[in-house]
């Protein structure tokens, strides 16, 4: 019997890509496509990333519709399936929902472990597994650029790297009693709460999602965070706690025992001959005024950090409280050169944030299409690779603009972030020059140019946005929002002709 | 990277928020995502609607409209409102000068959060009124 030997071992390779969740995969397949030779490298034993250990309560957030109105591993159907990664082999795509049980829209944990590990067996993704990345170090300057990078299995050296390791170090800010809370990283089988009354500081997806699989074992749930709970169902964005773990909310507003407090965290204290019981000390920020509840167990859900070791100390900026790093519109650290971030690290280059809806690039699918913008970057831009750039006529333009307003997936699911671009180059003609950055398409001067996407603005209306580039001016059209969200009829091919003439001499009125 | 108190103690000391109390000021940096941007990164683009509320915690933005450069703001300062208010696409570009970090509040959230908070709005009327005050200064 021969053991295969285990890819790539250290040593010089022009780009490193460290982790193997969804963000890791997706980028190394990306840049595969592109024939970017990369090493694949990471701590865990196996893929999946973060879907190995949560949700804690074992079932996603992010739904799969295994019946959906476009064909199954046709583009059109990425829309409804939010799990799973890109390929462009018919066998490595829409994986996931034929790993699903039928119980749930929403695949179990297991279901998406299995969906990635799936991927990266069927499109022949290669990782170091069992590689921990250890440390960073610029390559000398007389010696040209790049990093080395240290793991467990020596040093690798890199001329870019790509860093997908996720948000996943647990976070609980300072304060007095802190060491007496667990993170909800590390919390207990549901069981061992049986009976028990709980705290949880915040009131994200984390903390309801406790409270939730709480429910039918705490005594006592209380809920406790400074400003008052959202809720996606509210905010009409993936803002705000998810309509699967409003449950604690329902049972809190009609009296079961849930309670929510608006209060910032004061202390935490043993409760004095209370048997290991905790007081937990709050104060109001709806009334004012002070709070004292006595608890079992304390649970910090106050999210997570980036494990992205010394990058800060060689040059790499971080913000808040997650240390997220600082990123270009292509997801390069602004302030460290040839240092890219993919998978849920991506959501730090925010865009517009227009109306206050963010981007989905925290989840796999927002992430799984920048990885594929991403690729493609690196691709042209630092490799010298020749994407082509395909013609359009004229007069298929507003044909081709209303079928993806219909059907293309990042649009949909990257709205007023990702947009298709349309250029009028001076020496080719009309070119699709494929999906960018919408704050690049703004921020970057060029031939006059119309880039397409989809917007919301927290209403519930869901509508084209085209931003045109004339001259250098670029102007924000809007289409009406329609109801069922068609975009591809007769009217929205009139009002999109109306726009793209102003910019594309030679599309034809259609009536 | 700043902790969380010394943004507070950072935000205490702001007009706009200087009425409020401790846990007030602690549910404002709740309700406010933080936001950084970077040199020559454009924080409000001229035209487009949907922009946010800013308050600047650190750093310096460049006030621009059709090209002309109408102010530079600076740690405390606020801006985006005027577009909110009115409902209409923004004023003006604002960029970053420097590395800059912001509270920011979607458009849509104002009004309530105003309401809200009367002692902040009326803050934010008398910088209007000192804004208003400058710009019909004569010889200015």
């Amino acid at each position: 019997v021969t053991v295969s030997p285990r890819p790539f071992p250290p040593g010089p390779y022009p780009v490193v890509v460290i982790g193997s969740g969804p963000g890791g995969l997706q980028i190394s397949y990306a840049l595969r496509r592109f024939g970017i030779a990369h090493a694949l490298i990471s701590n865990d034993p196996a893929p999946g990333g973060m879907f190995r250990r949560w949700p804690h309560f074992q079932r996603l957030l992010s739904w799969t519709k295994p019946h959906a109105p476009a064909p199954r591993g046709s583009r059109a159907y990425e829309r409804y399936d939010w799990n799973s990664l890109l390929a462009d082999e018919p066998d490595a795509r829409a994986l996931q929902p034929g790993l699903m049980d039928g119980s749930s829209y929403f695949p179990s944990r297991p279901e998406m472990e299995a969906n990635l590990a799936s991927f990266a067996d069927r499109a022949r993704i290669a990782v170091r597994f069992d590689c921990a990345w250890t440390g960073t170090r610029r390559v000398d300057e007389d010696a040209g650029r790049g990093f080395v990078v240290e793991t467990t299995d020596g040093a690798y050296r890199a001329e870019i790297l790509v860093v997908a390791v996720g948000v996943a170090e647990p976070y609980s800010p300072p304060g007095i009693g802190m060491e007496l809370t667990h993170h909800y990283a590390a919390v207990r089988p549901a069981e061992s709460y049986a009976g028990h009354r709980v705290l949880i500081l915040g009131k994200q997806n984390s903390g309801f999602e406790l409270a939730n699989g709480l429910l039918p074992w705490a005594r006592d749930i209380v809920l406790v965070s400074p400003s008052p709970a959202k809720f996606s169902v509210q905010t009409r964005s993936l803002a705000g706690v998810r309509a699967r773990y409003v449950q604690p909310y329902e049972d809190h507003v009609l009296g079961g025992g849930v309670a929510v407090l608006d209060a910032a965290l004061d202390r935490i204290e043993r409760t004095e001959g209370g048997d290991g019981s905790l007081t937990v000390r709050v104060r109001r920020t709806d009334t004012g005024g002070d709070l004292a509840v006595e608890v079992d167990d304390v649970i910090s859900a106050t999210g997570f950090t980036t494990p992205i070791l010394d990058l800060p100390e060689i040059g790499c900026s971080i913000s808040g409280r997650s240390r997220l790093p600082l990123l270009s519109s292509w997801w390069e650290s602004t302030t460290l050169p040839d240092v890219y971030f993919a998978g849920t690290i991506g959501q730090a280059a925010k865009g517009l944030v227009k109306h206050g809806v963010p981007a989905n690039s925290g989840a796999v699918h927002g992430g799984r299409y920048n990885a594929m913008v991403l690729a493609q970057r690196i691709a042209t831009e630092r490799f010298g690779v020749a994407v082509p750039r395909p013609s359009v006529a004229p007069g298929d333009l507003v044909s081709t603009i209303a079928t993806e307003l219909a059907e293309a997936p990042e649009l949909w699911h990257q709205r007023a972030y990702l947009a298709r671009v349309f250029t009028v180059d001076p020496a080719a003609g009309l070119v699709d020059d494929g999906v960018q950055p919408l704050t690049h398409f703004l921020d970057a001067t060029g031939p006059d140019a119309v880039a397409v996407t989809l917007e919301a603005d927290g209403t519930g209306a869901i509508y084209p946005v085209l931003y045109t580039r004339v001259g250098g001016d670029s102007q924000e059209r809007m289409l009406e929002p329609d109801p069922l969200l068609r975009y591809d009829g007769p009217d929205a091919r009139r009002t999109i002709g109306r726009i793209v003439r102003e910019v594309v001499p030679g599309v034809p009125t259609e009536d | 990277m700043i902790d969380r108190d010394e943004l507070l103690d950072s935000i205490a000391g702001f007009g706009l928020f200087s009425d409020l109390s401790a846990p007030q000021l602690e549910a404002i940096i709740h309700i406010f995502d933080e936001r950084m941007f970077t040199a020559g990164e454009t924080i409000v683009h001229q035209g487009l609607s949907g922009s946010g509320f800013f308050v600047i915690v650190d750093g310096e933005a460049l006030v621009r409209a059709d090209g002309r450069e109408l102010a530079r703001l600076g740690r405390g300062d606020f801006f985006g409102e005027v577009a909110i208010l009115l409902g209409v696409p923004a004023i003006a570009d604002v960029t970053a000068l420097g590395q800059i970090r912001c509270l920011v509040l979607p458009g849509h959230q104002v009004e309530s959060f105003l309401i809200g908070h009367p002692k902040v709005m009326y803050r934010m009327l008398q910088a209007q009124a000192r804004r208003l005050r400058a710009a019909n200064r004569p010889g200015t």
